[in-house]
Formats: structure tokens, sequence, C-alpha cells
């Protein structure tokens, strides 16, 4: 098997309109950068990508995680995690509880494996906090985290940085690429950004397949 | 379980749709026995009865919206909006004759107005013998109508409100020098219609057919259509089933033939619309006046129902109260006391009815929306309509066929009367609830998927957490119309389950005001307290939750 996530001929039409045609392999730790306009079709792949593409779309070709064909998969069994441009913590949730719904069933010492999780983080003691007394920076890391905790054998990010303020911004930028790379998971950012895909440090690519 | 799921929606489209059409189909059959229809012909209060139907119900329903609409128009973004508001949305949870039992106490010749006239202005010592309530041309029944429906078409207005970008085209109308009553009709106006039109019928179906209301403000002699229709379809005879089943058939047409004239009207009304807007009228003149109207219509309402509800509770604890006292001379709890063996079991049917309706409704609420979620379904405009079937068609034409074909299965009592509560609770609830659930985040599904959760977990531990408030809040909206049902609780349980609304309406025309007040008072006060649990519940379980709040 080939470790990491393939996207082998890849084509999304919508009412016979070509919109995606992606064919690419992205190893552990890289992260593949899609770039384009909104109303590009990079949502749709992330759709085709998690699962939940609308039946308006064809989907043809396949999306392979650690040579697993994932493309007829149900989301919950892919194993592939998201982070969107907003940190959607669980409202109702504790940060711990957040944090304990994304850790797998059965696993011994859930309550001490969110408190490590948390102190790696920097957020130690976080745990019993109301998601919406964190700052837009500490809500992100715990998103991250959440992500994390459901052991993802890839990860999609979907403009996660696009909502932080510009110092915040660079930070945890860093601090989800440099989390990717130590984990050694391939990863699809998709941004309207450049700087972001700069950042990403690589391949940068347009959802029609086109490089930058 | 998922194949289930899949037909959850259907088959509840079915359980409101089949016993509609069933129920219609068994109570109109008779009317074709020969002699039937001749029977209702010779009844000399016909005419009456059927201009009285017509005149209360397309009086009532035109007077509401035009209230509706001028608040709308010309209040939105005051203060004096924002109290309407606060005070009307409560008031929706009345029942109807409860709502009409305050404003007979208000209106009557011995009531709260005569009294506060009484001697100075009008020299009475002695309450006047007036026919102001249940007076022959239908006026207070009109006047009572309109309170009831006005708070509903607002709260329903208001509901579409979000999805028509109002602000933004009153703001552009207006930027165009146009006054704020004609920015409103001519940019929000036909956008917002189109989605208060299945209300607005169900508000004419039911003003033209009210058995309870024309019970207790309607005139006597003849009463409206309906109520002549309830009463032979109760008479313990069968001598009048013909002549019963030929009067719902003539009423149906009625309420057809109104709602075929309010769509002409409608088209009218649009044409109009469109002719003074491409015509360029400004309109600025029609400012003031539209919101004299409006605040006034608003504060008579709202005046008109609080006040009544007021007497209702005072009623229930005066002792001495002689005309033209304002108050009574003492307050006594002897009718609490002396009502207390009876009302225990009464309130119990109330409740198990209410509970068990609503809380059926919501599940099946629940499933339909959950399906439509994991099989990406589409509200059809169909389903649409048949969800609003039994609040359109009226409820004389059909509940006393589906009483005798509940009867013919050996299907009688509590069963079949909750079954009955349930076709008219379940529509409010999914209404309630739906747009709040189709509006929730959608990527909160798939982020809890992407986690691994199985589409059970996502639903129980996400999104129904997540949706506890309008949850809640729609079944207090099934509680409370349960609560009010009056016509399907006598008629299918076969005058057999008393509840507290039942019993207010047959206390109505005795006149011991005070029984009538504790009736009626807790009659209104369980929807209320149900409501209160639903807004308190959600603010203490989600106290530290600061993304939770309303």
């Amino acid at each position: 098997m080939t470790p990491g996530l393939s996207l082998q001929g890849v084509q999304i039409d919508r009412a016979g309109t070509p919109l995606v045609r992606i064919d690419t392999h992205v190893a552990p730790g890289e992260v593949l950068t899609i770039m384009g306009p909104s109303g590009s079709g990079k949502s749709t792949l992330l759709a085709a990508l998690i699962g939940t593409l609308d039946p308006a779309f064809t989907l043809r070709g396949r999306i392979l995680l650690d040579g697993r064909d994932v493309t007829a998969l149900p989301t919950r069994d892919r194993r592939i995690g998201i982070l969107f441009q907003d940190t959607l913590l669980f409202p109702h949730l504790s940060v711990a509880g957040n944090l304990a719904f994304a850790l797998p069933r059965g696993l011994p010492g859930r309550a001490a494996r969110i408190e490590a999780a948390l102190a790696e983080a920097g957020l130690a003691g976080f745990g019993r906090r109301d998601p919406e007394t964190l700052s837009g920076g500490e809500r992100a890391r715990v998103a991250l985290l959440r992500t994390l905790l459901a052991e993802p054998k890839a990860i999609l990010l979907d403009e996660p940085f696009s909502r932080l303020d510009a110092d915040r911004r660079a930070q945890i930028r860093s601090f989800v690429f440099q989390t990717i790379r130590a984990r050694s998971l391939p990863a699809v950012l998709v941004t309207h950004d450049a700087e972001d895909a700069t950042a990403a440090e690589g391949n940068v690519i347009s959802p029609d397949g086109r490089s930058f | 379980m998922t194949r289930l799921l899949r037909a959850v929606p259907g088959l509840t489209l079915a359980l409101m749709a089949v016993p509609v059409a069933a129920g219609l189909a068994a109570t109109l059959g008779p009317a074709l026995a020969p002699g039937a229809l001749s029977a209702l012909l010779a009844w000399p209060g016909l005419p009456r009865a059927v201009m009285l139907s017509l005149t209360t119900g397309l009086a009532s329903t035109t007077l509401a919206l035009a209230i509706t609409l001028l608040i709308l128009a010309t209040l939105r973004g005051t203060r004096a909006f924002a109290a309407l508001l606060r005070l009307l949305s409560p008031l929706l949870s009345v029942p109807h004759a409860a709502a009409a039992l305050g404003l007979a106490f208000l209106i009557a010749p011995s009531g709260w107005i005569a009294r506060a006239l009484s001697p100075w202005a009008t020299g009475w010592s002695q309450a006047p013998d007036l026919l102001i309530l249940n007076d022959p041309a239908g006026l207070s029944l009109t006047l009572g109508l309109v309170a009831k429906e006005v708070p509903f078409l607002l709260l329903m207005a208001l509901a579409a409100w979000p999805q028509i970008a109002a602000p933004s085209r009153l703001t552009l109308a207006q930027t165009l020098g146009y006054g704020q009553t004609a920015a409103f009709a001519f940019t929000v106006l036909p956008p917002l219609y189109r989605q208060l039109r299945l209300p607005v019928y169900a508000v004419l179906a039911y003003a033209m057919t009210s058995v309870e209301m024309g019970m207790i403000l309607g005139p006597n002699l003849p009463p409206p259509l309906s109520v002549q229709v309830a009463g032979w379809m109760t008479e313990a005879s069968l001598a009048q089933r013909g002549t019963a089943a030929a009067g719902a058939a003539l009423q149906l047409v009625l309420v057809l033939a109104a709602l075929a004239l309010w769509r002409g009207a409608e088209i009218a009304a649009r044409h109009g619309l469109t002719g003074m807007a491409t015509a360029g009228l400004r309109l600025p003149g029609l400012d003031a006046p539209a919101r004299l109207l409006a605040l006034a219509g608003g504060a008579a309402v709202t005046a008109g129902l609080i006040a009544g509800l007021a007497g209702l509770a005072l009623w229930s604890v005066a002792g001495l109260w002689r005309f033209p006292a304002a108050l009574p001379e003492s307050l006594s709890l002897a009718t609490w006391a002396r009502a207390a063996p009876t009302l225990g079991p009464i309130t119990g049917n109330t409740l198990g009815l209410a509970l068990g309706s609503a809380g059926l409704a919501l599940i099946l609420a629940i499933a339909c929306l959950e399906a439509e979620h994991r099989f990406r379904l589409r509200p059809s405009a169909p389903a649409l309509w048949l969800l609003w079937l039994p609040l359109i068609v009226p409820q004389i034409t059909f509940l006393p066929g589906l009483h005798r074909l509940a009867l013919e299965l050996g299907a009688g009592g509590f069963a079949a009367t909750l079954a009955g509560h349930l076709v008219f609770v379940l529509p409010y609830v999914f209404l309630s609830l739906a747009p709040a659930w189709r509006a929730l985040d959608p990527r909160f599904a798939t982020l809890a998927a992407s986690l691994g959760a199985s589409p059970g977990r996502s639903l129980w531990a996400i999104r129904l957490p997540l949706l506890l408030r309008p949850l809640l809040t729609a079944f207090a909206v099934g509680f409370a119309v349960s609560v009010g049902q009056y016509l399907a609780t006598l008629l299918l349980s076969g005058g057999r389950i008393a509840t507290l609304t039942t019993e207010a309406v047959s206390l109505s025309s005795g006149g011991n005001r005070r029984l009538i007040g504790v009736y009626a008072l807790l009659q209104m006060a369980l929807p209320a307290l149900v409501f209160a649990l639903a807004l308190l519940g959600p603010a203490l379980l989600y106290r530290n939750r600061r993304g939770m709040a309303a």
C-alpha cells in the first residue's frame, strides 16, 4: 500500500459541466493546497473527500487513503478529519465534552487523555470551560485537538484561518502545520489566501487541476 | 430501522390526510339520503345561519389580516412593537374558548366595560337588558375571532420574516422616496403573503366554522351554521343525522366558496399593488393614519384579551360582586374549593390527552425531519398542503364521521380521542419545529460524522441537545393546541371524556361566572405553565453555556 491520500482521476461534474479535475497524491505530513476564487469547486472537492457530496454532482475516479478505497464509504467510516472556517465547537458541551465526543469509544482513561492533550496544546485546566468563553486562538486549538483525538488518517482544512485576526493567524497556522507534520498526516488545505498557501509549503493547485 | 425511518414522512402525512378524507366521506355520506337536503332547507334559520358563517368569517379574517399587516408595516422596530410582541406571544397559547369567555365577561351588559361606565355615564344601576353579547349580527363573535387570530397571524408573519430580506427591501424602497406603508405594500407584502397564505386560509376556514367561539360569542336564534350542525350531530336521536350531514356538506361548500372568493381578492389585490407600484405612487401621507390604525388595532386586541383573562381570574375568586361595582366586595376561594373534587379528574383527562398527543407529535416530527436530513429529502409543496389540510378542512365536516368510523373499528374512548387530537396537534408541532431544525448549521452533522459518530449518536448527542429550546417550544405549542380542542374531544369521545375546555364551553351557557372563571383560568394556565417550563428548562440546563443563549 501507498501511505497517504491519493486522488486518482477524480472528476466532479455538475449537470455535465466539469468542475473539479484532480489526479494527485498527498504524502503523509504533506499539505496540498487548493486555491481558487469562490464558486470554483473548492468546497465541492472537500464535500467529495469527506463524503457529503450533494447528489446533484457526479463523482468519478477513486479516493484512496493509505491504500484503502474510501470513495463509497460514509463520512464516519472514512477517518478523514476536517477543520472548518468556524471552529464549530459544540456550544452545549464543555471543552472537555467536545474532546470526549471525538475520542474513540471504549478507550480507557478518557479524562486523563483529554487533560494530557489539553496540556500539550498549552490549554491545561481548560476542560470545564464553556467554549464560548475562549479566545479565538484558544478555540482554534481546541478544534484541532478535537479533530486529532478521533485519530484521523488524513485531515482537511476548509479555510480554517480566515476568521482569525492577523496577529493570531500566523501563530495558529504554524501550530496547525507543525502538528500535521509531527503526526505525519496527509492534509488538503482549501483557501483563497496566498499566504496560507505559502506557509503550507506543499503543492498548490486549482480545483481544475492546474498548478500555480 | 433505516427503512422504517425512510417511510416516516409518508406515513405521517397519511396519518393526517386519511382521517380527514375518511371522516369527510363518512360525515357527508348521509347527506345523500332521501329527505336530508329538504329537511335542511326546511329549517327556517338556514338563510341567516349561512349569512352569519360568511360574514363573521370573512369580516374577522379581513380585519385580523389588516391589523397584522398594518402593525408589521408601520410599527416594526419601534418600542410599541416590542411591547406588543411581548404581550401577544404568550396570548397565542390561550385556548380559543378561554379567550372567548374572557371577552364575553368584558363586553356583556354586566361586564367590566359596562361597569366602568356605570352609573356615571350610562345611568345604569342594574345590568341593562341589551343583547351586546350574542348579538344577532355576530359582531361580538367577529371581534372575538379578530382578537384571537391577530397574535397567530403576527407570529406566523414574523416566522416568515427572515426568509424575505425585508429590511433591505424596505430601506431600498424608502431611499427611492416611498412612504413606510407603500414600501411595505410594494416590496415586502408580495413575498410575505406567499408564506402567509396557508395560515390565512386556515384562519378563514376556522373563523367560518368555529363551534366553541360561536357558542360563546355568537348569536343564538339562529346560531352560525357550524354551531347548529354540531347541535344536530350531538343529538342523541338519529333523526337529525341526514339534516346534520346535509348541513355539514353545505358548510364545506361555503368554506370552499369563501376560499375561492378570497383567492380572487388576492389576485385583484396583487394587480392593484403592481399597478400602484409601477405608477410610482409614493404615498407618504398614508403613514401617519396607518400607524394610528395599527396602534389602535394592536392595543385593542391586546387590551381586550388581557382584560378578559384578568376578568376570568377575578371572577374565579370573587365573593359578592354587585353591578356596577368595578371590583368584587370580597375575595374567596370557595368556588375553587367547591370545584376541586371534579377538577382533579377533568384536569387529568386534559393533561393525559395533551401530554400524549404533543409527545407523539414531537416524536413523529423529529422522525420526519431526521428522515429529511438523512435521505436528503426536499419538502414538497403538496406535502405542505397536506400538512395544513386538517387546519383548513372544517372540523365539523369530518370529525363526526371519524367518530362513527372509530366506533365501527372498535376504537372508542381515550385512544380515538388522542388520535383525533394528534391530527390537529401534529401540523402545529411540525410547523413550529421545522424552521429551527432546517436552520441548524449542517456542518455540525458533517463534523460529528467525520469524528466517527454514527447517525444516531450525531442525533442524540449533538443535534437534539443543540435544538433543545425549539424542541420544547414545539412540544408546548402542541400541548396548548391539544388543551384547546373542543369539538375533537366532544365528538371523538362521544361526550364521555370531559376536559377543561369541554367543561368551560358547556358551562358558558349557564351563567355561573365564578365556575366558568375557574375552568377557563385553569384551561389557560396549563399551556402557560408548559410554555414557562419550555423556556426555563434550557435556560437552567445551559446556564453555563453562552453559545446556547437565546
